[in-house]
């Protein structure tokens, strides 16, 4: 069944009913006298809500309820979380304010939720929604993440002084220090990481159902990790118990990350269902996604790197502002913390690293994970400081990459990461030849005869992903374990469910979890089902996120295939009239060594459920076997991306004329699906670099509200990818993977940025690298350059 | 979106009489307008939709001129054999509208009187001095457009046909908006027996505008060296997000020298 099996680049079996429209989303699910929901949101960033008057609201057509921030609170319903307590380095925990599902007393952001309108139809609520009058007492509002914390700045909630969350720090600065005052050289550099809007395809939507025979709920929501929104939903928010509470997430249209939080607005749906009695159903339209799915990335550092004469890393220090905005989303507080310090290391081997975080209050939309998640921006800072470094002292930036590489295994980091393999160099050398990195003056040239700029730039990023061992990240503060669960249900006649606590919303699970059981269980890929998304079928589990579904619900799903086989082998030996221990089991077939005596798989499932052959005092009929599988460590993905962008001086028009990557997951399961996540990933990258950035002005309106002025990447925008992998196992989990989904976009920006300023000679330029930034800075540039 | 009524005309008289009656709003393709109203900042009562008027469709050669029917969408302009042998630049314009979906809906007739600043249309039609006829007249280019989303148009006035007259050459060049693909810049050049003229689209504070100096510079010697000089004064530009007065002065030089080739 290799032809199947890991390794095999099979088509996706999903894909026939995505693209035949044939899928199955939040929205496209009606329930019996279902009622259309619509919130009632904040013009305002801040302000003081004085009074709300629903009467008017209430009397209009169709309405059933209007409930506001008082009904959450007469319910007793809990505000939403956060699930990553961070300590400052004083020892102190975070500063967090209460964030209510619905507003009490305040409003924090543009399109805080103020109230919320049920009725029969959606047009219905809309009408009504107008209807919610509330008087505001609008006041100043803080935007800046870098002046926030200033004296004077207004206050986003009283318990963080300030505007101050955390002052969170990790590594040596004392070592950093030292390290820093021999240095031969410093390179210093400030860095402005944009802020993004997911803009997922599928907005976010959710149905909450109350089943008043049952006492029950079910919840249909958007989710990339359904049992983690029960958890809170029960355990926190105390809508009902987990047993009285299902969360279904059916087919997804994509995540990036936005999707792993949990709400407000699935929060007031499940609730206000049992207050209405009826299902309540509500959709984002495109304009409330960009108020409403919590941010990626805005960071402002300043970030130091010292070298020998040598051109030796001796140390890294960088200090980072993390915009979280007005409220703490469900992971918030880590993205800036735990997963951004621990991989200032990036490949290199530095003795010395030091990293202070702010994690702070703005009155913006809140800030959470997003593709990649605080790793892009480790990868921004390391692959910057080193680009500059090689340029302020006249070396190769290859090379100065090269001298620094870390090259014994495994590598414990400054910053609490033991790197357990890698090959930095293998991708390095495979990455220069593809991207004909000698012809590069050729072709500079070449642009320059056409009066244009041309420039190239690398990034040998590093990513710590199959997130997370339990233990460790419970002792760094996260509020769950992050292993991951299986089970495998073997049917009678050798077909197999797969049931698993990962999601996907567009990562091709279906094909990928089934090429593993091909490969292990012998079976062909379109015998076995992969069941998720349904807290009532998988009894729990952790999600997809931080490039965690193969490397750790993959090898749950191995755990429990290897039970499977084990069972199989007792009920074969049964059968076969021979010892268990002459067993063998290989390719779908159990064999009695020594003998001709074979049974496929299918026909030792029989067996199992027959159960006329074995004792049951030994052996107990059926074939269902489930394994959690916690990480003993992160995965390490690593790779080499070079850029090469050519400038139109005359417009400032940046167009990227190729682009290679060389990435290693280690083990490919399926290598034609690692490849389209490594486009998608890029795409979006360069999106950030060039296109995207969520603006605000000074009184907290988002400017940029719409797809006529957010800009995202589009086909054009991109070259044909030139893609390789090199392959070194990762030692950690029993399949070999690493992880693929985020490396993109954690590569891409820092490549993009540093083939523009090599182009442009010099570092004056900030993402996004719009046309009229490089054209700004092409006017900045040095005179003997720019002829 | 609010509730409306919305009626189908089958002729040009009916539509006038029914936009007369009801003070209804034109729907000629509906790319501004369905995504206005669909975001409730459009509410119109009656919705009066074109659609349905055949003969303002259509595209034919007319004496010196190319007659191009009020309904007729960006896609058909810019596959017409008719424009694309008589003012290519024109088809090429229409061609860089939008994406498939628009020029597949979008009108020139809507565009022309919805007068977006960022349009490409009214660059065209300024640039080749073309005639705007209407249900009750007809009103030259430099008559029609009278400040951002405004045109010499009355209410119940509805646009049956553009002529824009066949030119020595007609060149558009256009600097799209990376997020909407709008003109961040647009600039038409057309040379007629009568002269040269520029239109400028995407970047003036009232919409619209010719640009003198590159006339007269082009008049005398009609080649991108005669406008490489240049100096574009950005005082009555626009500035926003994506692009600053300053720098939308330089690329209108930039599309400026492009136009002319």
């Amino acid at each position: 069944m290799t032809d199947q099996g890991i390794g095999a680049s099979v088509k996706r079996k999903e894909d026939l009913r995505f693209i035949t429209g044939k899928g199955q989303y939040v929205d496209d699910i009606n329930r019996q006298g279902q009622t259309y929901a619509v919130f009632v949101r904040s013009p305002h960033a801040h302000a003081n809500i004085k009074s709300i008057a629903t009467k008017d609201a209430l009397s209009s057509p169709g309405v059933l309820a209007v409930f506001t921030g008082e009904d959450i609170a007469a319910d007793k319903v809990g505000g939403l979380i956060c699930g990553w307590m961070i300590h400052s380095k004083d020892g102190s925990p975070m500063k967090a304010g209460p964030h209510p599902a619905l507003a009490q007393g305040k409003v924090r952001y543009v399109g805080d939720h103020v109230a919320v309108v049920i009725a029969e139809t959606l047009a219905q609520a809309k009408d009504a929604a107008e209807k919610v009058e509330v008087d505001y007492d609008v006041l100043p509002a803080a935007v800046d993440p870098a002046k926030t914390q200033a004296a004077g700045q207004p206050q986003v909630h009283a318990e963080a002084p300030n505007n101050t969350v955390y002052q969170w720090h990790l590594g040596d600065k004392e070592a950093v220090d030292a390290a820093f005052a021999k240095a031969a050289h410093v390179t210093k550099i400030d860095l402005v990481n944009n802020r993004l809007v997911p803009n997922a395809m599928e907005p976010r939507a959710a149905i909450g159902d109350y089943d008043a025979g049952l006492d029950t709920f079910t919840l249909w929501t958007t989710s990339q990790n359904p049992h983690v929104a029960r958890l809170v939903l029960s355990a926190f928010i105390g809508i009902a118990p987990e047993n009285k509470l299902r969360v279904i997430a059916p087919d997804v249209g994509g995540g990036f990350g936005s999707k792993i939080f949990i709400y407000a607005e699935e929060t007031v749906c499940i609730w206000a269902a049992k207050k209405v009695g009826r299902p309540v159903k509500w959709t984002a339209e495109r304009s409330e996604s960009f108020y409403a799915d919590a941010h990626g990335r805005d960071h402002v550092t300043t970030a130091e790197l010292a070298l020998d004469a040598n051109g030796r890393m001796l140390a890294l220090r960088a200090a980072t502002k993390a915009n979280l905005g007005a409220y703490l989303s469900t992971f918030a507080s880590s993205v800036p913390t735990y997963l951004y310090a621990p991989l200032l290391s990036g490949q290199y081997n530095i003795p010395a690293i030091y990293c202070e975080v702010d994690g702070v209050y703005t009155n913006t939309t809140p800030v959470d994970a997003y593709r990649g998640a605080g790793r892009p921006e480790a990868t921004f800072v390391v692959e910057r400081l080193v680009e500059v470094a090689a340029r302020e002292t006249g070396r190769d930036p290859a090379e100065l990459r090269r001298a620094n590489f870390i090259t014994q295994f495994p590598h414990e980091t400054p910053v609490i990461m033991t790197y357990d393999a890698g090959n930095y160099a293998a991708c390095l050398d495979k990455a220069l030849e593809m991207a004909d990195y000698k012809g590069f003056g050729q072709r500079k040239a070449a642009s320059a005869a056409k009066g244009k700029l041309r420039g190239i730039g690398f990034s040998a990023y590093i990513e710590a992903c199959g997130i997370a061992p339990s233990r460790a990240v419970g002792s760094l503060g996260a509020g769950v374990g992050l292993w991951e669960s299986a089970e495998i249900r073997v049917n009678p006649v050798g077909t197999v469910e797969v049931l698993t606590g990962s999601h996907s919303h567009g990562q091709g699970h279906e094909t990928t979890m089934a090429q593993i059981v091909s490969s292990k269980l012998g079976v062909p890929i379109d015998s076995v089902s992969i069941v998720h998304g349904d807290t009532d079928k998988v009894q729990m589990g952790m999600g997809t996120y931080g490039s965690r579904s193969g490397a750790v619900g993959g090898s749950a799903i191995v755990k429990a295939a290897e039970k499977v086989i084990a069972k199989g082998k007792r009920v074969a030996a049964a059968c076969m009239e021979v010892e268990e221990d002459q067993v063998d089991f290989d390719n779908g077939e159990f064999s009695a060594r020594g003998t001709n005596k074979k049974m496929t798989f299918g026909e030792v499932a029989l067996q199992a459920y027959v159960a006329h052959k074995f004792d049951p005092e030994k052996i107990e009929p059926g074939l269902k076997e489930g394994s959690f599988y916690d990480p003993k460590n992160f995965t390490f993905p690593s790779g080499v991306h070079i850029a090469e962008v050519e400038i139109d001086m005359a417009t400032g028009v940046t167009r990227v004329d190729r682009w290679t990557a060389v990435d290693d997951f280690g083990v490919l399961i399926n290598p034609m699906i690692v490849e389209g996540q490594v486009h998608g990933g890029i795409a979006q990258g360069v999106g950030q670099a060039l296109l995207e950035g969520a603006r605000y002005d000074e009184s907290g309106q988002l400017v940029t509200a719409s797809f006529m002025d957010y800009s995202m990447p589009r086909a054009s925008d991109v070259p044909s990818f030139n893609v390789a992998m090199t392959n070194t196992p990762c030692p950690s989990n029993p399949l070999g993977v690493k992880g693929c989904g985020e490396a993109g976009a954690i590569a891409a920006p820092a490549a993009m940025i540093n083939a523009i300023t090599n182009a442009l000679g010099h570092e004056d330029v900030a993402m996004p690298a719009t046309p009229q930034s490089v054209w700004r800075a092409i006017q900045k540039m040095p005179a003997k350059a720019a002829e | 979106m609010y509730a409306f009524d919305y009626q189908r005309p089958k002729s040009l008289a009916e539509a006038g009489s029914v936009l007369k009656a009801t003070g209804g709003k034109v729907l000629a393709g509906g790319q501004t307008l369905i995504p206005a109203m669909k975001l409730r900042l459009a509410q119109p009562g009656n919705l009066v939709d074109l659609g349905g008027v055949a003969d303002l469709k259509g595209i034919t050669q007319h004496g010196g001129a190319v007659r191009i029917g009020a309904m007729t969408t960006h896609a058909a302009v810019a596959e017409s054999s008719v424009v694309k042998a008589a003012l290519p630049g024109l088809a090429g314009l229409a061609a860089g509208i939008g994406d498939p979906h628009v020029r597949n809906r979008g009108t020139i007739g809507g565009s022309v009187a919805n007068n977006d600043p960022a349009a490409d249309y009214p660059a065209a039609v300024l640039a080749l001095g073309a005639t705007v006829h209407t249900s009750k007249r007809a009103i030259g280019a430099d008559q029609f457009f009278t400040g951002l989303f405004s045109t010499a148009l009355e209410d119940d006035e509805i646009i049956t046909h553009i002529d824009f007259p066949v030119a020595e050459s007609f060149a558009y060049a256009k600097f799209a908006n990376p997020a909407s693909r709008y003109a961040l810049v647009g600039v038409a050049v057309a040379k007629t027996s009568a002269g040269v003229r520029v239109a400028v689209t995407g970047a003036g504070d009232s919409g619209v505008f010719r640009l003198a100096d590159a006339e007269k510079a082009l008049g005398s010697d009609f080649s991108a060296k005669a406008v490489s000089g240049l100096k574009v004064d950005a005082s009555n530009l626009m500035s926003d997000i994506h692009a600053e007065a300053d720098y939308r002065a330089h690329l209108i030089g930039v599309m400026l020298k492009r136009a002319v080739g």
